[in-house]
């Protein structure tokens, strides 16, 4: 009861603060027009926002809050670096890209730099990582940090598992796994899900019917939970061929995440096929490829790219989750959903020892920090097509 | 003066584009008195829908007035309080866009639309200000203005929309109203009761206003004053009959001149001609409903068939029953004789290339993430079978033909080209066809009147030396007089005259005929009022074409 009382209290002495920071404003500026005519919901956004500020200012200072500082510092270490990659961008390339980082936002440089190291660890883990993925060491459970007097290895610097195989290795190689399955499954989703979207967009009729009322049934069905029971079928078909049970999975999310991709493609191509210049292709005598592939896909590179982005993200989430579960990417192969379900005891010694509960939460942070990455770059390409400013 | 009610001075207005501010309006003056009419008129990108909207004191987003003074009975509205304006929009200043469809929310009855505004303002209460539309409905016109109120903005037509939208800018009985091209989108016919209907409520309430459109012999009977804009700069202002009678500047001269663009009629044909294309008996429909009716006309090599009639009187889906987009129920389309088959995907390659057609709007005519070079490209090499350096070679023709530089409009895209260079583009992508028969669907209407007459110009031009034919749909009688060869006039779905042009723009006529050409505006301050006189407000628009049965 009294929490409630205390946060009505907070947003009570915002809601004053901003008021009086508007009045402020008009006084000392001399009713200038940004004050005069500023919204009240502005001002306490003001507000808000220096709240946010001090409150933030003083967890910096609690001894306990280790984690929030190293986030901070995370973000502060990484905005410094996208701005440093931009500078680079803006000195060396061609004309054109040089141009194109000059008009980039922080934001979108982060987000290419982060998929560019990824990229990087992904296709060069084999040379990148210090140990093999699968191989086992003879010391078990080697705390993080590489500090002998505190439990850890020079050699192991992010420590061992619990049957000694190196973690900086698996979460490398992770990225290789993790990363590189999810691209094969959205590709063969878009593949999948914008040809059969299109081609209802364009034929229409009964071949629109069918698929839609298909893609209902599959839509209806929750998806991960769709997606366990076909793997649980599917590791009954593979057997003890670990790699087929991969395979399985791929064509799995595939299919369910085409069902998203086949409605947005439609949804998109209607609008297009109803224009001037499909009719002069349609009365020039134009096949169905061209008609798709030469005349409605350009248009719809827009929208069906931010899906991209946000469907990579999502296959991304699933096929950790259904990991995380014991169903996904099979061990010894690292990967890391498996990663965080493995060392989640970790977390409980997070008051004793930070550097350990970190363990679980890096391999959680690979996943968020690419997600967001993903996603900047394809905020900031959308806004360059659509020719939207602000 | 004691009377002046917008006052502006030295206005400046510039847009943002890439991070720099280029100048829309540069230093433009007004004045305008109580209970006065003046007419905006230039071609698009004038600045005439700016300067209508700084009247206001409002600019566009990523639009700022950078200098000058807009006064509005002595409150200066580039400076006042966004509070200050609210209080003044919609009780004193009002705004009637284009379009009143896009304009009024669909989701709500029109007299709840009506009355929101003096509701908000504290002008009337509820029941005063609905009682107040009924009034206003009666005074414009409306038919069943007690019961109209309560119909969802789809339930009417488009000139009693916006006739409806001209009583709701009158809610609250403002100083100023500013016409935005009010007409524009309507048929002529339609239009007429519009303009009768705004001019007699302006005058009944002494209201000021800003009229802004590009067709001059609308706003020769609407305002007392005209202001012509080119670029963001004035170019001359007088009396409206001053200003008609003797235009002083060169640029208003040629904006008069444009009307006077005529062909003169080719010889008739002889009957024993075969025609390129000939539409027999078609009797067409969209689901139940019949849209043609018993539709018979034919198009002679090397002439131009005009196809008019108002919106809804099946001029389009003539076309697409030619075209093969939709299959005639009855009846049949030949081409030099031949019977093609009905649906065009039955059709061969050859027949396909024979029929091409130019859209009304350019924008959605050409793919917008093709270049130039591909969209002009593509039916020389489907068709011709031309590639690479021959292909291109071929382009480059085509362009010259259009009369734009090859080099520098081959790579770009249609966005980086204007409207009438769009439509160019359109012409040129059928010719690449090498067709004998184009259906120009309109090509004119979305487009300034300089602009219209160089693609009729380029059009006839065209004919002579390639020999074509065409079909040319338009509402616009103008364009007819001055390209057509033949005409062929439509009313829900049936043709209710043909002939050569000579004879059906001489008398007699048959009635609805008379009433279409009758219609069109003429340049004549007093061909609203003496028009009104002759046939009585009542039988104007709607009204009369509902008589005629």
């Amino acid at each position: 009861m009294s929490m409630i009382l205390w946060i009505l209290l907070m947003v009570l002495a915002l809601g004053l603060a901003g008021w009086a920071f508007r009045l402020a404003g008009q006084n000392i500026t001399g009713n200038s027009p940004y004050f005069r005519d500023m919204p009240y919901g502005v001002a306490f956004g003001y507000a808000l926002a220096a709240g946010a500020l001090l409150g933030g200012l003083w967890l910096w200072f609690q001894p306990g809050a280790v984690f929030f500082r190293w986030a901070f510092q995370g973000v502060v270490i990484f905005a410094i670096v996208a701005w440093l990659f931009r500078l680079l961008g803006r000195a060396v390339g061609t004309a054109g890209t040089r141009k194109l980082f000059r008009e980039m936002p922080l934001t979108a440089s982060f987000g290419i730099l982060i998929i560019l190291i990824y990229a990087v660890l992904a296709i060069f883990a084999g040379a990148i990582a210090p140990h093999g993925q699968e191989e086992v060491f003879a010391r078990v459970n080697i705390l993080p940090g590489g500090n002998p007097e505190t439990g850890g290895d020079p050699a192991f610097p992010l420590g061992t598992d619990q049957i000694g195989r190196d973690l900086l290795s698996r979460l490398i190689y992770g990225a290789q796994n993790t990363v590189g399955i999810a691209f094969v499954t959205t590709c063969l989703a878009f593949l999948l899900g914008g040809s059969l979207g299109f081609l209802a967009a364009t034929l229409q009729g009964w071949l629109d019917q069918v698929l839609s009322r298909a893609v209902d049934v599959l839509m209806a069905i929750p998806s991960l939970i769709f997606a366990l029971l076909l793997m649980t079928i599917a590791s009954a078909w593979a057997g003890s061929e670990k790699w087929l049970l991969t395979v399985y999975m791929i064509l799995i999310i595939a299919v369910i995440d085409s069902t998203r991709v086949f409605r947005l493609a439609r949804a998109v191509g209607l609008n297009i096929v109803v224009m001037d210049y499909i009719e002069a292709a349609k009365l020039r005598g134009e096949g169905l490829p061209y008609l798709i592939f030469k005349e409605i896909l350009p248009n719809a590179y827009a929208p069906l790219l931010a899906e991209f982005g946000l469907r990579f993200c999502f296959v991304f989430l699933t096929i950790a989750s259904l990991s995380f579960l014991g169903v996904g990417i099979q061990p010894p192969l690292a990967d890391w959903g498996t990663m965080v379900r493995d060392l989640s005891q970790f977390i409980n010694f997070a008051a004793f020892s930070p550097l350990t509960a970190a363990l679980p939460l890096l391999a959680a942070g690979a996943i968020a920090l690419l997600t967001v990455a993903v996603n900047f770059v394809v905020d900031w390409m959308l806004h360059r097509t659509s020719g939207l400013k602000d | 003066m004691s009377d002046l009610l917008l006052k502006i001075r030295g206005l400046k207005i510039e847009g943002r584009s890439d991070e720099t501010w280029l100048p829309i309006i540069n230093g433009v003056d007004l004045d305008l008195h109580k209970g006065e009419v003046l007419g905006l008129i230039g071609e698009s990108g004038a600045g005439k829908s700016t300067i209508g909207l700084a009247g206001m004191g409002f600019t566009r987003d990523g639009v700022r007035i950078s200098d000058g003074s807009v006064e509005f009975d002595g409150i200066d509205l580039v400076n006042a309080s966004a509070e200050t304006k609210r209080k003044l929009l919609g009780t004193r200043i009002a705004y009637v866009a284009q379009s009143a469809a896009a304009s009024f929310n669909p989701a709500h009855k029109l007299i709840d639309q009506h009355t929101e505004a003096p509701v908000q303002h504290g002008v009337m209460s509820r029941s005063e200000s609905a009682a107040d539309a009924v009034e206003l409905y009666r005074r414009l016109r409306l038919p069943n203005p007690e019961e109209i109120g309560f119909r969802y903005p789809h339930q009417v037509s488009g000139g009693q929309l916006q006739r409806a939208m001209t009583a709701m800018a009158m809610s609250c009985r403002p100083d100023l109203i500013i016409f935005d091209e009010p007409t524009t989108a309507l048929d002529v016919t339609t239009q007429i009761e519009v303009l009768a209907a705004i001019r007699d409520i302006v005058e009944q309430f002494d209201t000021a206003a800003i009229y802004i459109t590009h067709d001059l012999a609308v706003v020769a009977q609407m305002a007392d004053r005209i202001k012509v804009l080119l670029k963001g700069d004035e170019v001359e202002e007088a009396e409206t009959r001053e200003m008609l009678s003797h235009p002083k500047e060169d640029y208003t001269k040629s904006l008069w001149a444009v009307r006077e663009f005529k062909r003169p009629q080719k010889r008739v044909v002889a009957s024993g001609a075969v025609p390129v294309v000939s539409v027999r008996k078609v009797t067409a429909a969209y689901g139940p409903v019949k849209v043609l009716r018993n539709v018979s006309f034919d198009i002679h090599e090397g002439r131009t068939v005009a196809v008019v009639g108002e919106s809804g009187s099946g001029k389009s889906t003539a076309a697409r029953c030619i075209t093969g987009l939709l299959p005639p129920l009855v009846g049949s389309i030949m081409v030099d004789g031949v019977e093609m088959p009905a649906d065009y995907r039955k059709r061969s390659k050859d027949q396909l290339r024979q029929v091409q057609m130019i859209y009304q709007m350019a924008d959605t005519a050409l793919n917008p993430r093709k270049t130039i070079g591909e969209i002009i490209g593509r039916p020389v090499q489907f068709y011709m079978g031309l590639r690479g350096r021959d292909r291109r070679r071929r382009v480059e023709q085509l362009l010259d033909e259009i009369e734009l530089p090859a080099d520098q409009y081959f790579d770009r895209l249609p966005s980086e080209l204007s409207g009438g260079q769009k439509q160019r583009i359109g012409i040129a992508r059928a010719l690449a066809a090498e067709p004998r028969f184009i259906i120009c669907d309109e090509v004119t209407s979305a487009l300034d009147q300089l602009v219209a007459e160089g693609i009729l110009k380029l059009l006839a031009r065209l004919q002579d030396e390639l020999k074509l034919s065409y079909m040319f749909i338009t509402h616009d009688l103008a364009t007819v007089r001055s390209i057509a060869d033949e005409v062929v006039v439509m009313k829900e779905g049936q043709v209710i005259e043909q002939g050569p042009k000579d004879e059906m723009f001489r008398p007699p006529h048959h009635a609805y005929t008379d009433l279409l050409l009758s219609s069109v505006p003429e340049m004549d301050p007093d061909w609203l009022t003496n028009l009104l006189a002759e046939r009585g407000v009542d039988n104007i628009g709607d009204a009369a074409v509902d008589k005629m049965g």
